[in-house]
């Protein structure tokens, strides 16, 4: 966050700890910053201020002042200026701060306003955590053990409502378990711009439901599971699939564009069950396209290379690369290197090393489609500014390998390295593969593994550490979460190999070694290591590639700079 | 002591025979006079006068009109609205209803003065659902004033315009919040707006600045003009000025609306002798003065008050007089008129099952402790009522209650809480005992 000018901060009291916060900031987020813990239900940070739920209520007051002198009217006790306190609790989500603000958190009435809308709360609540998918991570569970009373008093029937209307494909409601708070609904008008969601009836037999004829079908649905603060909506696609407390979080990056959207990788013994939107207020805030989070379902899928082929052979990995480097270092100087904007950056670096060694010209296959003007940008490569820092290329790529082709037909190019392009796919003729001889290095089974010499199978991104540059040149880095494949070797390793085979100069093949010869050779990483890179990304200086066409129209946090008009 | 008779200002022509509410009728008896003469005045002046009438609003709140005009923002360059709430929706409230009715073109004049005096190009009249028959009379009667030149453009050959609009709501009490009828004619759920910082002076209608005001207030307007804001504020009693209409139901002789100047009739005078006393054979049991939402009074209990001069004096029920300030002093209030009467026939736990029944179905739903305190209180009476009734449940009454008031969005919270809590604090005898009457009619043989 930028630090605000000195004359933007206000002093606030928080249970008698001053603090100075930007004027405007709620007090759920300025008692935040001194350690206290406004507890809130429907208050979200990125959506409008609703204050519903009445969760968030707290003593307010403010310093007393004459009302005519305007001189400040002091407590003879303390020899403090006094403090009017209003006599109503307020929401601390829609108290902002000004200055010399007092508020307190710990008195008996904010108690037992806390006792009271928990307890309101959970009355017609069906108290279902045994079966629902939410318990372990929902706030109406943490919130009633550390603000409730513990019993209830309630011995009425509960109230009835739809137990599992399915929104749209992908996200299922559990009316009985909602608490109202709205978020979902503010969430679809304000953020997604599909405002298909709303609540019919009234009073306590309100119920959430889509507009008839419409579903809660967009793109980021799945982000008001995210912020369902219970269990009222539910992912159909992770439901009762297993316990949140049994997984592990690994911090990830969404791969399918480069906005590079935070993500969290939720996996248990080395199984992937969900991925969800990790907080970057300069990215992707809160949160996450639905199409992001199925990109783990490639990773058990059928088509994964698991054996290093030679000739369509199994071989082990040593003979396969062993005899992809024989080759190479055999066709050295009629190579091309395909290298990928899927890659990582320590991937583009050792691909750039292996072109080097083997004087290969180097090749990159953009893809691109329509923007969302959210999370999504036109160019669905999440990492083609990491090979133009790294300097894999110096120019944007082109959506075919047409000059690849064409060199293929001259003879000038008798072996091609490809790291994990399909060549065919990339516009590359059948017969143009027959004529050349392929080293493959990827994930899944296609055209060109079919076509190639050796094929070397690596690992996907929840499956290595690694860095991406964004669109809007931040790097970040995402981890491992699950093992790879048996079989499969991480794509470093397997490269560094290569090189080495090649008669390049030894590179580590380990991440973090790696980085000391990267912020070593790399100008632009000089001050970088993998390990003080921070969680959020790091902005990298973009001058260099300013004048490049980038195809990126204006996604959230990200307005593309002013293009040349293109002839 | 005998009553005073009634002082009709608003109600002059109410019941009258012969008189109708077409233009014609209205014109012949002065109607529109007064709006001439505004047109002929300072808007600011016309403010003044309403300041210093001292009237304060008629719907239930009680604030005073010329501070609430006060408090628009008028620096904005956003257009002010004017918004007339006539969502008379307080059970036991019946006053605004016949001013349409019967006389819609004092409202309009009402309407037509304050919109000139605030420089407003639109108002709405809001007008509940289950009024059809008062919104066909308003169309009429602004159709009417809109073809004389008394609405709509370049009125009466002045350069100033302003078109008045009848809104329908769609039958919810919570519709008379003035933020939720606001959101209402937006075309939204009724969910009231968190003030801070949606003050309707400053950010209400299409978040422009808006007046709302209740019928019979903008209408007082028009006399206010007619006599000047000074000779007004004499009328009632200081800080509670004016006229207003008692709409008297319940277990009384006669019941039926009556206007008195503010203040100037006490609730002893108003059931006994104006309103002809219990029927035949009961007593007075309790009152509710101010609408349902108002704490019930029950008869033989007495209420110390501070005088100005430091003394205290101390009052029975029958001798409060009906004016704001000392309806409040005593714990309840004035509200919007409403004086519900009960005698010694009514059971205490059914008469609160009955209001907590109309709160729970009303409740907007959108702020959590009177969305299901309201029906968890109704769950209980109901139960009580018609099942088993437990002793300690007036007890769980009050504690829900008391979590709802003074923590919602709108003064629902108060509305739905204040009866069960002043029910219980006065009555609380008669909730345990309907629970031990209950137990014994179960230990009862069936036979």
């Amino acid at each position: 966050m930028i630090a605000p000018a000195k004359s933007d901060l206000v002093t606030v009291n928080v249970d008698g700890k001053e603090i100075a916060v930007p004027k405007g900031t709620n007090v759920i987020e300025a008692a935040r910053l001194v350690g206290v813990d406004v507890p809130y239900y429907c208050y979200h940070p990125k959506l409008t201020v609703v204050g519903n739920c009445r969760m968030c209520l707290i003593e307010m007051g403010m310093p007393a002042v004459d009302p005519v002198s305007k001189a400040p009217i002091m407590d003879p006790v303390t020899g403090k200026q006094k403090i009017n306190w209003i006599p109503r609790p307020q929401i601390g989500c829609a108290t902002n701060a000004s200055p010399g603000l007092h508020i307190r958190t710990n008195t008996p009435q904010i108690k037992d306003c806390r006792e009271g809308v928990m307890e309101f709360l959970l009355i017609n609540h069906p108290l279902d955590c045994p079966i629902c998918d939410q318990a372990g991570e929902c706030k109406l569970q943490e919130q009633s053990t550390g603000y409730g009373r513990g019993y209830s008093r309630f011995i009425e029937q509960k109230n009835v409502k739809p137990k599992r209307t399915q929104l749209g494909p992908r996200v299922t409601l559990d009316d009985e378990r909602c608490i109202l708070c709205s978020r979902c609904i503010r969430f679809c008008k304000e953020i997604a711009k599909d405002d298909v969601l709303g609540f019919v009836d009234r009073g306590s037999y309100s119920t959430l439901t889509c507009y008839p004829g419409k579903a809660l079908a967009n793109n980021y649905s799945l982000n008001t599971v995210d912020i369902c603060p219970v269990g009222a909506l539910t992912s159909t696609d992770f439901r009762f699939k297993m316990r949140v407390w049994f997984l592990k979080q690994t911090n990830s990056i969404d791969t399918e564009s480069s906005v590079g959207a935070n993500t969290v990788v939720w996996s248990r013994e080395g199984v992937i069950y969900r991925i969800t939107p990790r907080r970057n207020d300069e990215v992707n805030d809160t949160w996450l396209a639905d199409s992001a989070r199925d990109l783990y379902k490639p990773v058990r899928a059928a088509d994964r290379l698991g054996s290093p082929l030679v000739s369509g052979s199994a071989a082990t990995g040593e003979v396969a690369m062993a005899k992809a480097a024989e080759f190479l270092k055999s066709s050295a100087g009629s190579v091309a290197v395909v290298g990928s904007g899927r890659s990582s950056v320590e991937e583009q670096f050792l691909t750039r090393k292996l072109a080097t060694a083997l004087q290969a010209s180097t090749h990159l296959v953009s893809r691109t489609g329509e923007g969302d003007k959210l999370l999504i940008s036109a160019d669905r490569n999440p990492n083609v500014r990491g090979a133009l820092v790294i300097g894999l290329i110096a120019q944007l790529p082109k959506s075919t390998l047409g000059e690849l082709g064409a060199a293929i037909d001259a003879g000038r190019v008798k072996a091609v390295v490809s790291v994990g392009e399909d060549l065919a796919a990339a516009g590359l003729t059948t017969a143009q593969l027959a004529k050349v001889a392929i080293v493959y290095l990827g994930t899944h089974a296609n055209a060109t593994t079919a076509a190639a010499k050796v094929v070397l199978p690596t690992l996907m991104t929840f499956e290595k550490n690694g860095t991406f540059v964004n669109q809007q040149f931040r790097l970040q880095k995402f981890f491992k979460a699950v093992p790879g494949p048996t079989g499969a070797v991480e794509d470093v390793a397997v490269l560094a190999r290569l090189v080495a085979g090649c008669g390049g100069a030894a590179v580590a093949g380990e991440i973090n070694t790696l980085w000391t010869t990267i912020a070593a050779e790399v100008p632009a990483l000089q001050t970088v290591t993998f390990a003080n890179l921070p969680e959020t990304g790091l902005l990298l200086d973009a001058t260099p590639w300013a004048t490049l066409p980038f195809v990126e129209g204006e996604t959230l946090h990200y307005k593309p700079a002013a293009q040349p008009a293109s002839s | 002591m005998a009553a005073p008779s009634q002082r009709r200002i608003i109600f002059k022509h109410i019941d009258e025979p012969g008189y109708t509410n077409d233009l014609a009728c209205y014109v012949r008896n002065g109607g529109y006079e007064m709006l001439k003469k505004a047109v002929a005045m300072q808007p600011a002046a016309i403010i003044d006068e309403v300041k210093k009438s001292g009237l304060r609003g008629r719907g239930g709140a009680g604030f005073p009109c010329g501070v609430k005009w006060g408090l628009v923002d008028r620096k904005s360059g956003k257009p002010i609205y004017l918004v007339v709430n006539a969502d008379e929706s307080e059970p036991g409230t019946f006053k605004d209803r016949y001013i349409m009715h019967q006389d819609p073109h004092q409202l309009i004049e009402g309407i037509m003065i304050s919109a000139w005096a605030n420089n407003v190009k639109q108002a709405y009249i809001y007008i509940r659902g289950e009024m059809p028959h008062g919104a066909r009379i308003l169309e009429k009667a602004i159709a009417e004033a809109r073809a004389a030149n008394f609405a709509g453009p370049n009125i009466l050959g002045t350069n100033y315009s302003c078109e008045i609009y009848v809104h329908r709501g769609a039958g919810a009490y919570i519709c008379g919040e003035e933020t939720g009828l606001i959101e209402s004619l937006e075309g939204k759920r009724p969910y009231p707006r968190i003030k801070p910082p949606y003050f309707p002076a400053v950010l209400g209608l299409y978040q422009c600045p808006t007046i709302v005001n209740n019928v019979e207030t903008l209408c007082h307007v028009k006399h206010i003009l007619e006599m000047g804001g000074d000779t007004y504020a004499k009328i009632g009693t200081p800080n509670n000025t004016g006229t207003r209409i008692l709409c008297v139901s319940g277990h009384v002789q006669k019941p039926g609306y009556f206007e008195y100047e503010v203040g100037g009739i006490t609730l002893g005078q108003l059931l006994n002798e104006v309103c002809g006393g219990p029927l035949p054979g009961r007593k007075f049991k309790a009152v509710i003065p101010g609408g349902s939402s108002a704490k019930i009074l029950k008869f033989g209990e007495t209420f110390t008050l501070k005088n100005k001069d430091g003394s205290s004096r101390t009052l029975a029920v029958e001798d409060i007089p009906m004016d704001f300030d000392t309806l409040a002093a005593c714990g309840t209030m004035g509200g919007s008129g409403g004086v519900i009467v009960m005698d010694d026939s009514v059971n205490m736990v059914e008469a609160l099952a009955n209001i907590n029944a109309f709160y729970a179905h009303e409740s907007c739903g959108q702020c959590t402790p009177c969305r299901e305190g309201s029906l968890w209180m109704k769950k209980i009476t109901n139960r009580m009522v018609h099942e088993t009734a437990r002793p300690d449940d007036g007890v769980l009454l009050k504690s829900v209650a008391d979590q709802i008031a003074g923590r919602t969005i709108c003064a629902f919270g108060e509305a739905c809480s204040w009866p069960t809590q002043s029910f219980i604090a006065k009555f609380g005898d008669e909730f345990k005992g309907y629970a031990d009457a209950k137990k014994n009619e179960e230990a009862a043989p069936l036979v």
